[in-house]
């Protein structure tokens, strides 16, 4: 039998391709035309600019320090979460999604209080590089305890048991047992990031302080060529970052596919 | 166990530092001298109005995407057709482009100078630097989440109620009002709980196409850079727990639809 069909169900498919174009896809075209405008040229000499290589140069490498973090505390914490118990453990676990549901501005406020001139803990990082690092680790928080959780929930804890009976230390257990049935999906969950860190902006205002060539990290520096009229080159180094954030989309799909054929 | 206990401490100690000290540090900031100077803060003109502009995003944002959402949803699990892959990784867009590259890309489309610029200051309606900017860039960033959380709950329920119905001679509308959308609504609620999340707290998109004028178009966030640049950190500090209030409540509602969903 046939699937029921909505009544013009080219119209809705129509109506669904026409919204994205309208929202997403035509002005992301736009960014990719106008940073073409005076060819390819003039696209090189926008990027290739030392201070939009500076600060190309600090996201990434902050977004690398901070998703390798990721990696080590994201699997930590979904372990904390999944075989261990103590009292307020369903609190943390909500804990986890702060970060996805606070305004980023207050984010960047917040860790400014704590860590910034008036810190009442006497430190401050306030205008550093460390700050970036910080900044990026709150907002990043969720994306590998959240992919790695669900699969240590499912992984069959036999193997364990065998292993542990045959004498195995704890540690052999996690790098021989667990850890190689998390790998893909610590990797999906550093890969998401990675890719959040790259483009992140509102969490990193206040507390960078936006120094060129030393805080100032790519999206800041597209803020400021958009405020100072240079549109074409923010276009140049917004093309940059859509390469990188397709580039790490399509390295998460292969990654998941990976992942379930992993898991057969 | 004493490692299993060091583990515990490294991995709270971790989420302590980064995460509930510094917003409890803000709350307490923010009610140190009393209840007074932040309730006055926050109640300011400019601030009911910010907030209010904060709810006129959400209120618009977020039902377009509710709607447009769940048609999307339906057309790329019910429907074949070229171009489907390209549509289902365009809905990702949204997640990974950075939010100053999407409030750029709406000023070159809908800027003065922009493509559709041209005729749209003929007809006398501004978008950028106005209100309908600020909504486009919210209903950009907040567009994903809807498709994203139906998407997998039509697959899982499958076609079969829905044959029923329309062999028992229910129409489209029926069948969708009697059986899809009360198998979805767990799932759809979810996703309107995370766009409103999203909606409520954009920054870097709405910053860049917003003129920034206090009292006009200026958002929550906004409030909260502007304060801060005016060295006025009681009214900063306040809205920011008048925000992080509402992430609150946003994480309660998730677990609260999570045991539902669960059940």
């Amino acid at each position: 039998m046939r699937v029921p069909r909505i009544p013009g169900a080219a119209l809705a498919g129509g109506i669904s391709m026409l919204y994205l174009s309208v929202i997403v896809l035509i002005p992301l075209a736009a960014v990719v035309s106008r940073s073409l405008d005076g060819g390819i040229d003039a696209f090189w000499t926008a990027v290739t600019n030392e201070q939009a290589l500076a600060s190309l140069r600090i996201t990434l490498i902050a977004a690398a320090v901070v998703a390798v973090i990721n990696a080590f505390s994201g699997t930590l914490i979904a372990w904390v979460l999944v075989r261990d118990e103590f009292r307020g453990k369903n609190f943390v676990n909500s804990l986890i999604d702060l970060p996805f549901a606070l305004p980023t501005i207050v984010a960047g406020l917040t860790l400014l209080a704590l860590y910034g001139p008036r810190s009442p803990v006497g430190v401050d990082i306030a205008y550093t590089q460390t700050a970036i690092v910080l900044a990026l680790l709150f907002v990043t928080l969720p994306f590998v305890v959240r992919t790695v959780q669900p699969v240590l929930i499912e992984l069959d804890r036999d193997m364990e048991e065998a292993a542990a009976s045959l004498g195995a230390s704890n540690f052999t257990i996690f790098r021989r047992i667990i850890l190689p049935n998390l790998i893909p999906a610590i990797l999906a969950g550093v890969a998401l990031a990675f890719a959040r860190a790259v483009g992140e902006f509102g969490s990193l205002v206040l507390i960078t302080g936006n120094l060129p060539f030393k805080t100032e990290v790519a999206s800041v520096f597209i803020f400021g060529q958009i405020e100072s009229d240079r549109v074409t080159g923010a276009a140049a180094v917004s093309v940059v970052l859509l390469v990188i954030s397709f580039v790490v989309l399509l390295g998460i799909s292969f990654l998941s596919r990976w992942g379930s054929k992993h898991a057969q | 166990m004493r490692s299993r206990l060091t583990l515990r401490f490294i991995a709270l100690g971790y989420l302590f530092l980064l995460l509930a000290a510094p917003v409890g540090l803000v709350f307490f900031r923010t009610f140190e001298h009393g209840f007074g100077p932040a309730w006055e803060a926050v109640t300011t003109p400019e601030a009911q109005h910010a907030f209010w502009l904060t709810m006129v995003m959400v209120g618009v944002a977020v039902p377009i995407n509710t709607i447009f959402g769940v048609i999307t949803a339906i057309v790329l699990v019910r429907q074949r057709f070229p171009g489907k892959a390209l549509m289902n990784a365009a809905i990702d867009l949204p997640f990974a482009v950075s939010p100053v590259v999407i409030g750029l890309a709406l000023v070159l489309v809908y800027g003065n100078t922009g493509w559709f610029g041209g005729w749209l200051t003929e007809q006398g309606i501004q978008v950028i630097f106005s209100i309908p900017g600020m909504i486009l860039a919210t209903i950009f960033v907040s567009l994903p989440f809807v498709v994203r959380e139906v998407v997998p709950v039509l697959r899982e329920i499958g076609t079969e109620q829905e044959q029923a119905a329309s062999t028992l001679g229910s129409n489209w509308w029926q069948t969708f009002w009697r059986i899809t959308l009360p198998s979805i609504r767990w799932g759809l609620t979810y996703g309107i709980v995370l766009a409103t999340a999203r909606a409520l707290g954009e920054f870097g998109a709405v910053s860049v196409v917003s003129g920034k004028l206090s009292g006009e178009t200026e958002t929550a966030t906004l409030f909260v850079e502007q304060r801060f640049h005016q060295f006025d950190l009681t009214g900063a500090y306040a809205a920011s727990v008048v925000l992080a209030l509402m992430a609150m409540i946003v994480l309660l509602s998730m677990n609260l639809l999570n045991t539902r969903r669960r059940s």
